[in-house]
């Protein structure tokens, strides 16, 4: 069993399942706006931010943040993992990482709550 | 283990297989996919806040640049997206034998060129 301090649940299989949960849940979202986009040419402010203001697209959107946080880690995780050998570089720029995710979830929320 | 075992790692002259060559842009393409977080975030901000925040970002998105930008960061999302696509079909054992891993990277590939072409044709 892989089990790392670093990696997003520290279990393997768990980091391989919520990878692929939250891609889902982020390919829902992407083919969601793509569609809004292309059905909405010359696109109006009050149509983009009517969207926003609707509760069930304030929920959407925070899943899909969350989602993006652990995706976004996991993946992240894996590439450092990969290429980058020395641990203090390692770890630092995985604390690093971590700590920019957490910034960007907070400041969405934020975002997503105050249109 | 032997001591003298031949070692090859000059990249430029390793043949990369096709699947080697999807597997290694669905990476480079999450990555800049992860360091465009900020940028999304803002637009957001700008674009959903106020009519003149809105305006102001449409007005910015029309200019060559910011279209190549965009046209650049929407393919790699919707290959990101292709690609991780084929990821969960060969987690239920479809495409992951030698033969269909590359038939799969070969589709995979293809649609996102055609995709990519789609956006560029949607956006100028």
């Amino acid at each position: 069993m892989v089990s790392n301090a670093t990696s997003y649940t520290g279990s393997g299989l768990r980091d391989w399942l919520i990878q692929r949960v939250s891609a889902v849940v982020l390919g829902a979202y992407i083919l969601f706006l793509l569609v809004f986009f292309m059905s909405h040419s010359g696109m109006e402010y009050a149509t983009w931010e009517g969207l926003f203001g609707q509760l069930w697209m304030k929920v959407f959107t925070f899943v899909a943040l969350l989602s993006l946080y652990a995706h976004a880690w996991i993946g992240v995780w894996t590439v450092l993992t990969d290429y980058i050998k020395p641990v203090a570089i390692r770890v630092t720029l995985e604390v690093l990482v971590v700590l920019s995710l957490l910034t960007y979830l907070i400041w969405g929320i934020v975002v997503v709550w105050s249109i | 283990m032997k001591k003298n075992r031949p070692v090859n790692l000059d990249l430029t002259t390793i043949s990369f297989p096709l699947p080697a060559i999807v597997s290694i842009l669905h990476r480079l393409s999450g990555v800049l996919l992860f360091l465009i977080i900020p940028l999304l975030l803002w637009t957001l901000q700008q674009s959903a806040f106020s009519e003149e925040g809105f305006l102001n970002v449409q007005d910015a998105l029309t200019s060559t640049l910011s279209k190549v930008i965009i046209w650049v960061l929407l393919s790699a999302m919707i290959y990101h997206l292709i690609a991780g696509i084929r990821h969960l079909l060969m987690d239920m054992g479809i495409g992951e034998e030698r033969k269909s891993g590359k038939v799969g990277a070969f589709i995979a590939l293809g649609l996102s060129i055609v995709c990519a072409i789609l956006v560029g044709v949607w956006l100028w």
